[in-house]
C-alpha cells in the first residue's frame, strides 16, 4: 500500500497500517512544553495525581512571557520550575540558557527525522522540516501525552505542494509561504498534512525551511513536512547521537491534491492585516508608514534570519519616528551574533536587541502596540490585537523586508538594499 | 438544555480574539470569563448567559493552540460552538472539555443574535425555539461524544483505564 511519509511516520507509531480519516493512538516520541500552556496542564494533572511517564521524552522551554513580564507571569514560570524539579525533567532551559521553543528544539538536537512530536503550541508544526510527524495541541491534549505517553489522532490526507524555481535576490523561504497561505487561505489545508517537495526546497538551508513548516498552521494544517536529504542529516548529526528513520513519501503514494509553484518570479510578499493570508507583493504597497519594525520569533528569529537583516542594515540608520526591536530566538543564536558582530550593526542602526523571547508576537511584552501604531513584522500571524491595542496593525514579511522598512519608514522593498 | 444565540457572521474568529494573550498570564476560569471576546465584541460578556450558544461561520477558534479560548467562552457561560467549520486545535479543546463543537452548514445564516435555542444532541439536529425552525448537524464522532460525556479527556482516560 503506498503511503506518504505522514502516513508512515504515524502507522509506525500507531503499530499498524492507517490511511486518512481513520482514528488512531500514537505513541509520543518527545513532547515540548512552555511557559503559558503547561501549567494548567500541570495543575490537572495534580488534581488527579497524574505523574510524567518518561521525563526524558519531555522538553520544557519557558519562552512566552519571559523574562517574566509581570507578577502572574512569574508564577506561571514557577509552577513550571517546580514540576520539572519533582518530575526531575532534565531537559529544562532556563532563562540565561533559554530560547523560543521552536528554535531551540531543533538546535539542541531533540528533533530528528521519523519521529513523531507534539507541543502545547500551535507552530509545533515547525519540526516537520526535519522529516518528522509534528503538531500542536492544547493543554488537556498534553496532561493526556504526559501522563500516558499516548495521543490519539485522526490522519490527515496530504496536499502536496511542488515548488521549483530559483529564488531571485531578496526573495526568501517567508515569501513562498506567505504565497502559499495567500492562495489557499488561512483555512485551505485545514486538518491536512502540507507536504513541500521541489528543487526550491532542496535549495533552502534548514532554517529556511523551518520557516515554510512553522506556518503550516496558518493556512490550517495539522502539520508540515519536508523529505529529509543531506543537509537535514548534517543537521541533526551536528546536534544529537539519537538514532533516526529517513522516512519518505512513495512515489505512487496518494495526495488529496498536488499543487505546483514556480517561484522564479516570487516577489517579497508582505501581509497586510488582519490574516496571514492577506499577502501582496511588495510592488502593490505604497506608503505604509511603520511606528515599529520586529526582527525574531520562531518563524525568523534564527541566526541566518539575523545575519539577512544586517546585511541591509549594515552602514544604514534606522528612520525617524521608528523603533526596531531584535529579538534573537535562543541563547546560543544571541551568541554568535554577538560573535560575528551583527548585534553591533543592530545597535550602530538604532535597533535595540532583547533576550530571546517570543515577546510581541503574541502581545506579550518586549514591544507592544498602542492605538494606530503599526508594526512591519518577521512573525507568523497579524489577527486583531496580536502584538497589542486591538487598533494597531501588525504587517508581515521576510527579516530583509523588515529590515528595508526600518530604514525608509515605511514597508519597503528589500531588493534595494540587497 | 436552552440558550441564546450570539452569531459571529466574519469567518477565521481565532482565539487570539476570543481570549487575548494579554490575560494568558491567568489559567482561572472566571478571570478569563471577564474578557472573552473582548477585542472584537466588547459587549459580549453583559450579554451573554448560562447556557447560551455561540453560532458562527467557516474556520472558528482557527490560530493559537490556547485551551483558554474554551474555558473563557465555558466560564462566560457559553454551553456550545456552532460553525460551519472549526480549526483543528480549537475543536479537540472543545471535546477535551466536554464542551459541545457542532458543525452545521450555514446555520450562521439562518439563526439570528438572541434567538433561543435547543440543542438535541441525541438525534443531531439544533431547535430554533424563536423561529419554530429545525436543523440538522453532523454527527458528532462517537469517540468525541464518549469523551464529552465522560466529561472531558482526563476523565475519559481514567475511566477506560479502570
Amino acid at each position: 500500500m503506498s503511503q506518504t511519509i505522514t502516513e508512515k511516520i504515524l502507522a509506525k507509531h500507531a503499530g499498524k497500517k492507517v490511511k486518512p480519516g481513520e482514528l488512531i493512538n500514537a505513541d509520543i516520541d518527545i513532547i515540548m512544553c512552555h511557559d503559558v500552556t503547561t501549567p494548567p496542564a500541570i495543575s490537572m494533572m495534580a488534581d488527579r495525581k497524574l505523574r510524567v511517564w518518561d521525563p526524558s521524552k519531555v522538553v520544557v522551554t519557558p519562552d512566552h512571557f519571559v523574562p517574566n513580564k509581570d507578577i502572574k507571569s512569574a508564577e506561571l514560570a514557577k509552577r513550571l520550575r517546580e514540576w520539572v524539579k519533582k518530575e526531575k525533567i532534565k531537559n529544562y532551559y532556563e532563562v540565561g540558557k533559554h530560547g523560543v521553543c521552536h528554535a531551540i528544539l531543533p538546535e539542541q538536537g531533540h528533533i530528528v527525522p521519523g519521529d513523531l512530536i507534539i507541543g502545547a503550541d500551535s507552530h509545533t508544526c515547525t519540526y516537520g522540516a526535519l522529516g518528522a510527524f509534528s503538531t500542536g495541541v492544547g493543554s488537556t491534549d498534553l496532561a493526556a501525552a504526559l501522563s500516558t505517553g499516548k495521543l490519539w489522532f485522526k490522519v490527515p490526507e496530504t496536499i502536496k505542494f511542488e515548488i521549483n524555481g530559483k529564488l531571485a535576490k531578496g526573495v526568501y523561504s517567508k515569501d513562498i509561504i506567505l504565497k502559499i497561505i495567500s492562495d489557499i487561505g488561512v483555512d485551505g489545508a485545514l486538518y491536512r498534512a502540507m507536504e513541500f517537495t521541489g528543487s526550491t526546497i532542496d535549495s533552502l538551508s534548514v532554517e529556511a525551511r523551518m520557516t515554510i513548516t512553522n506556518m503550516a498552521i496558518e493556512a490550517g494544517a495539522k502539520s508540515g513536512v519536508m523529505e529529509v536529504d543531506e543537509k537535514t542529516i548534517s543537521y541533526v548529526r551536528k546536534r544529537t547521537k539519537k538514532r533516526f528513520d529517513i522516512v519518505k513519501s512513495d512515489k505512487d503514494a496518494d495526495y488529496e491534491k498536488v499543487l505546483k509553484y514556480d517561484v522564479s518570479n516570487l516577489e517579497p510578499m508582505v501581509a497586510f492585516p488582519s490574516l496571514p493570508s492577506n499577502g501582496k507583493f511588495i510592488s502593490d504597497v505604497k506608503d505604509i508608514k511603520i511606528d515599529q519594525a520586529w526582527l525574531g520569533s520562531c518563524t525568523n528569529g534564527r541566526i541566518e534570519d539575523l545575519r539577512i537583516a544586517a546585511s541591509v542594515m549594515k552602514g544604514k540608520k534606522i528612520a525617524d519616528g521608528v523603533r526596531m526591536i531584535v529579538v534573537p530566538a535562543t541563547t546560543e543564536i544571541w551568541k554568535h551574533a554577538n560573535k560575528e558582530g551583527l548585534l553591533d550593526i543592530f545597535m550602530e542602526f538604532g535597533a535595540t536587541v532583547s533576550a530571546p523571547t517570543c515577546g510581541a508576537c503574541l502581545g506579550g511584552h518586549m514591544g507592544i502596540l498602542a492605538e494606530g501604531e503599526v508594526c512591519i513584522s518577521s512573525t507568523n500571524r497579524n489577527f486583531v490585537g496580536r502584538m497589542g491595542s486591538p487598533k494597531s496593525f501588525v504587517y508581515l514579511g521576510s527579516p530583509a523586508t523588515v529590515a528595508a522598512s526600518a530604514i525608509e519608514g515605511k514597508i519597503a522593498d528589500p531588493r534595494r538594499y540587497l | 438544555m436552552r440558550g441564546k444565540a450570539h452569531v459571529y457572521k466574519r469567518e477565521h474568529v481565532n482565539t487570539d480574539e476570543i481570549i487575548p494573550a494579554r490575560y494568558l498570564n491567568t489559567d482561572n476560569e472566571q478571570e478569563l470569563a471577564k474578557h472573552c471576546m473582548e477585542d472584537i465584541d466588547k459587549d459580549f460578556v453583559k450579554r451573554v448567559r448560562k447556557g447560551d450558544v455561540i453560532v458562527a461561520s467557516d474556520d472558528f477558534g482557527c490560530g493559537s493552540s490556547r485551551e483558554h479560548a474554551v474555558w473563557s467562552l465555558r466560564g462566560a457561560g457559553v454551553k456550545a460552538v456552532i460553525a460551519n467549520t472549526f480549526a483543528r486545535i480549537f475543536f479537540r479543546n472543545c471535546i477535551n472539555n466536554g464542551m459541545l463543537a457542532i458543525e452545521c452548514q450555514d446555520a450562521f445564516k439562518k439563526i439570528k443574535n438572541g434567538d433561543s435555542l435547543e440543542i438535541d444532541v441525541k438525534n443531531g439536529v439544533i431547535k430554533n425555539i424563536s423561529k419554530k425552525e429545525e436543523y440538522k448537524f453532523t454527527p458528532i464522532p462517537d469517540f468525541a461524544m464518549d469523551i464529552i460525556k465522560a466529561g472531558g479527556l482526563l476523565d475519559y482516560i481514567t475511566k477506560s483505564s479502570k
